[in-house]
């Protein structure tokens, strides 16, 4: 109701009669922000604790190089003998393996994504603190319920990608902002029982992670 | 150095032998002790429990009875967290920018006993012996409001003959409260439960800490289960000494 | 304007409510392990975020600045919003949030909604309203399913279904999913909430969900959850609908990078929650084709107007306050009467109910510390529940009621000496019938409450003040009188 929003904003004001100055650009500019903005890892111990905290919790990370990548993921899937594969449409040229064949995002129904074997995808940066990696589900990330429904996510994640900080993660996300944004910290979970922490409820319960050095 | 002992309205009435101990502590160390009659209560009760106006006399009546001091010597940590954490915004409440001055030049002299001992007077070994099994109860206003961390330990670990053993779950709240423990007596009583597992747990004959109020609680609960554990306010335990004999100390 | 918290209006007084609780050995094992073990990877992973305290000044600092301006930041949300194709709606209390909501679910012809975890939506009491419009509403989080397949209430913000351990959980899904062989393993109990849940996340087109944190500059709407239920309802139904308080709002994109860091490890101990999400409006191709939040105040503008109470919006709802309660330890959330229990919810609730209700709620609490110590955005609830004390003595209280008779009497008593020194004697000949061995057992009146489980040493035969006048005589030097 438009009488409503002018009810509610009208009852803010009042309320804030006291507040004083209401100068509001100043005021936010001049917040402390004492907390830790960038890392101060080298490149090798950023790795390092990517690794080390997604394997915290539970997710799989394997080491490649860009000329194995297509290799890594083939054995990969091969170990968990996934046959119905899904790749993320706009996945960059020579990721996957020649000799597989994939199920293009774009052909693939809900029916597909519900029954498939597991997913391919790539991300846009990751965060070693948490051992987070950050879609924006452009090319190659895939659209939301890609990295949902399947079993499996296998994800793609480049060296240069992994800051170590969330500050870091965010401000690089700047322009991005606005997309659609999924910020993935190993396979779904719970604990609502006896705060047992059980991998996968209702998302992937299975998270592959790739980095390529 | 000349301390003026505010000892609380409860430990007047209820735990003489707390003042007497700070006292008997602060003299033994070559101190002189001055105790204005004048003194009642802080007013915590009253403040805690939404009575705030009521409380304003009482904090004008402290700061006008204390405002020459040299140094406030209090031996309860409630009462030193309502006088540091309340006054200044009690006073500020008041269209008195006088009384907000007074509080203000007042509280840097006012200590809680262990503060008064290790960081005014720079004192841990005050010569005290104490030949029994004793575990320390932080009460949540030391801890939380007065941030005493370790003074109090470290006091008692210069005891000669003392027992010292850590107390399970220390930073957890005894269910005292103030008013808490009348108006929510069965949740206080389960609170209290627990403390009580955790203190026989210990095997201590021995309970002490800087608040007689907690310890009313806790020793009332223990007499009453019979655990055959006693309480000893923290100055009671550092007045004892070989020559007075420690089985005097809160008994 | 009606205002309503859950089931507040019908709430019994905090001390009666917690007595079936505290004589249920089950539910108190059951809380206290649960906060125990949320308390315990708290502090670990606490412990190593080394500016911390940092995170929280600057947390702090956020939510007290977009208070003081929260109609301009409601308004830029509001814009940032529509501009991505979101519509805003606007609801003074829990009934117009809720009309709207259902007018909103048969507008698009629907007759049943996925929900994600969302305490707004039980604030408002939403299930019940849209049960009355003949809408379903599926809750999706697996301890909501646990609380509405049992026909339970919430005990906790965060972990709502945190007061029952596996077996009694296997009861429920037992019965109400037809799964008679069903183990009780949580492995087996999450397995089937996964499988009977599949078929609502393919089929239903309508989904719920609340917010963690509205952001004004780009108008995205962010939630944060672990088990992905999140996901399946904010991405695959036609039809989304978000219900958000109106502080859930930040200012900046770059405010996630402090919420984000703090709320994880506060709510549940971990570094990072599996997923977070952020959207926009609407992202043509992906996700809902129409998506609209609706913003509530129910009793918040109020807390606003309370310039010292006023902190109390800046809760980022992580129930850390909780989890270090010693009063929670012991009653569970449901004794609070209200979807916020614990610390928050004993200074939330009676304000949301403008005082008028959950009165006894500010003194459901020994003033211990432990809350604003572990709190995230610092809020100093011991001086909130202390200024909400007053609150209710000034304006509910009748100045004959014999608490504020027997205070006003202390008070007269503390302010003269004279009087002070005759009620110490005073006191000293009352208890002589009642004491027995130096000890009270059973005291009258209020008191009573403190012998019920404790003994309390009569007052001795001097006080501290007659011994110093005495021991001055002695000297003398004479007293200061």
């Amino acid at each position: 109701m438009p009488e409503t929003r002018e009810e509610i904003l009208a009852r803010i004001r009042s309320a804030l009669r006291d507040a004083g100055d209401r100068e509001v650009a100043a005021e936010r500019a001049a917040i402390a922000r004492g907390y830790i903005r960038s890392g101060h890892l080298g490149p090798e111990a950023r790795l390092h604790l990517f690794m080390d905290r997604l394997r915290d919790y539970d997710a799989h990370v394997v080491e490649t190089s860009a000329d194995s990548l297509p290799r890594t993921i083939a054995a990969l899937l091969a170990e968990h003998n996934q046959k119905k594969v899904i790749a993320a449409a706009g996945l960059p040229e020579g990721l996957l393996p020649g000799e597989l064949s994939f199920i293009p995002e774009k052909q693939a129904d809900i029916q597909d994504l519900n029954d498939c074997d597991g997913i391919v995808t790539i991300c846009t940066s990751a965060i070693a603190a948490t051992g987070t990696i950050v879609l924006t589900h452009g090319p190659g990330e895939g659209r939301r319920r890609l990295t949902l429904l399947p079993d499996r996510h296998l994800c793609v994640v480049r060296a240069e990608q992994v800051v170590e900080t969330v500050p870091e993660a965010i401000e690089r996300l700047g322009g991005l902002a606005t997309h659609p944004l999924t910020f993935i910290s190993g396979p779904s979970a719970t604990a609502d029982i006896e705060m047992t922490r059980i991998r996968g409820v209702h998302g992937p319960r299975f998270l592959e992670v790739v980095l390529v050095r | 150095m000349r301390i003026s002992l505010f000892i609380t309205c409860y430990n007047d009435t209820l735990f003489p032998a707390t003042g007497q101990a700070v006292v008997r502590l602060l003299e033994r160390l070559g101190h002189s002790i001055d105790f204005p009659l004048e003194q009642t209560c802080c007013g915590q009760m009253h403040y805690n429990t939404g009575y705030q106006q009521e409380a304003m006399p009482l904090m004008r009546r402290f700061v006008r009875i204390f405002r020459e001091a040299e140094a406030v010597c209090i031996p309860s940590s409630s009462c030193m967290a309502m006088i540091r954490d309340h006054y200044p915004k009690m006073a500020a409440e008041q269209s008195d920018p006088g009384l907000r001055s007074e509080v203000e030049e007042l509280l840097p002299r006012v200590y809680e006993l262990s503060e008064l001992l290790v960081n005014r007077l720079g004192v841990e070994d005050v010569g005290a012996w104490f030949p029994h099994r004793v575990t320390y109860h932080a009460s949540c206003h030391s801890q939380r409001s007065l941030h005493l961390g370790d003074l109090p330990l470290r006091l008692l670990r210069k005891v000669r003959g003392i027992d010292l053993v850590d107390l399970p779950n220390i930073d957890r709240c005894c269910g005292f409260g103030g008013t808490f423990a009348v108006k929510m007596g069965d949740v206080s009583a389960a609170m209290l439960a627990e403390k009580m597992r955790d203190v026989e747990n210990t095997a201590a004959e021995v309970v002490t800490a800087v608040d007689n109020s907690c310890l009313m609680h806790i020793f009332g609960g223990l007499h009453r289960a019979r655990a055959g554990v006693r309480v000893a306010h923290l100055a009671e335990v550092l007045a004892s000494t070989q020559d007075d004999g420690a089985q005097e100390a809160g008994a | 304007m009606t205002i309503r918290v859950g089931e507040s209006a019908e709430a019994p007084p905090f001390q009666k409510a917690a007595l079936p609780l505290l004589e249920d050995p089950q539910l108190r094992k059951n809380v206290r392990h649960a906060t125990d073990v949320i308390q315990r990877k708290r502090g670990l992973v606490v412990a190593e975020q080394t500016d911390w305290q940092e995170l929280r000044n600057a947390a702090s600092a956020i939510k007290a600045h977009t208070l003081r301006h929260l109609d301009h930041y409601l308004v830029q949300f509001e814009r940032a919003c529509t501009a991505g194709g979101g519509q805003v709606h606007w609801a003074a209390d829990a009934d117009e949030a809720n009309r709207i909501i259902a007018g909103l679910v048969k507008q698009y012809g629907g007759n049943e909604v996925i929900k994600i975890k969302t305490m707004t939506s039980d604030e408002t009491g939403l299930n019940e309203a849209l049960e009355r419009d003949g809408i379903r509403a599926h809750e999706t989080d697996l301890a909501e399913l646990i609380i509405q397949l049992g026909r339970d209430r919430p005990s906790h913000i965060v972990v709502p279904a945190l007061h029952k351990n596996r077996s009694q959980v296997r009861e429920i899904f037992r019965e109400r999913m037809h799964l008679p062989e069903l183990g009780d393993q949580p492995e087996d109990l999450t397995a089937a909430a996964r499988h009977y849940l599949r078929e609502k996340f393919l089929n239903v087109k309508i989904g719920v969900c609340g917010a963690n944190f509205l952001v004004a500059e780009t108008g995205s709407v962010c939630i944060v959850e672990s088990e992905g239920n999140g996901r399946m309802c904010l991405t695959l139904p036609d039809v989304l609908i978000s219900l958000a308080g109106i502080e859930k709002v930040i200012p900046l994109f770059q405010d996630l990078e402090v919420f984000l860091q703090l709320l994880p490890r506060s709510a549940t101990g971990e570094r990072m929650n599996p997923y977070n999400s952020l959207w926009t409006g609407v992202h043509p191709g992906d996700g809902p084709k129409h998506f609209h939040v609706v913003l509530l105040d129910n009793g918040r503008t109020g807390i606003l107007a309370d310039a010292e109470a006023r902190q109390t919006l800046q809760c980022i709802r992580c129930a850390a306050c909780l989890n270090a309660c010693p009063v929670y330890r012991q009653t569970g959330g449901h004794a609070y009467g209200s979807s916020y229990s614990g610390p928050i919810g004993a200074i939330v609730t009676p304000q949301l109910l403008n005082m008028r209700q959950g009165q006894t709620l500010p003194y459901a609490s020994s003033l211990c510390g432990a809350c604003y110590e572990v709190c995230p955005v610092r809020i100093n609830i011991p001086e909130v529940l202390i200024h909400l004390r007053g609150r209710v003595v000034r304006e509910q209280k009748s100045t004959l009621d014999p608490e504020a008779l027997a205070m006003k009497a202390a008070a007269a008593i503390f302010t003269s000496r004279t009087r002070f020194e005759a009620a110490q004697r005073l006191g000293r000949l009352g208890q002589a019938p009642m004491v027995s061995k130096g000890w009270m057992r059973n005291l009258p009146g209020m008191l009573g409450n403190w012998t019920r489980v404790r003994d309390l040493r009569a007052l001795p035969p001097q006080t501290f003040r007659e011994w110093w006048k005495a021991r001055e005589k002695a000297a003398g030097k004479g007293s200061h009188a």
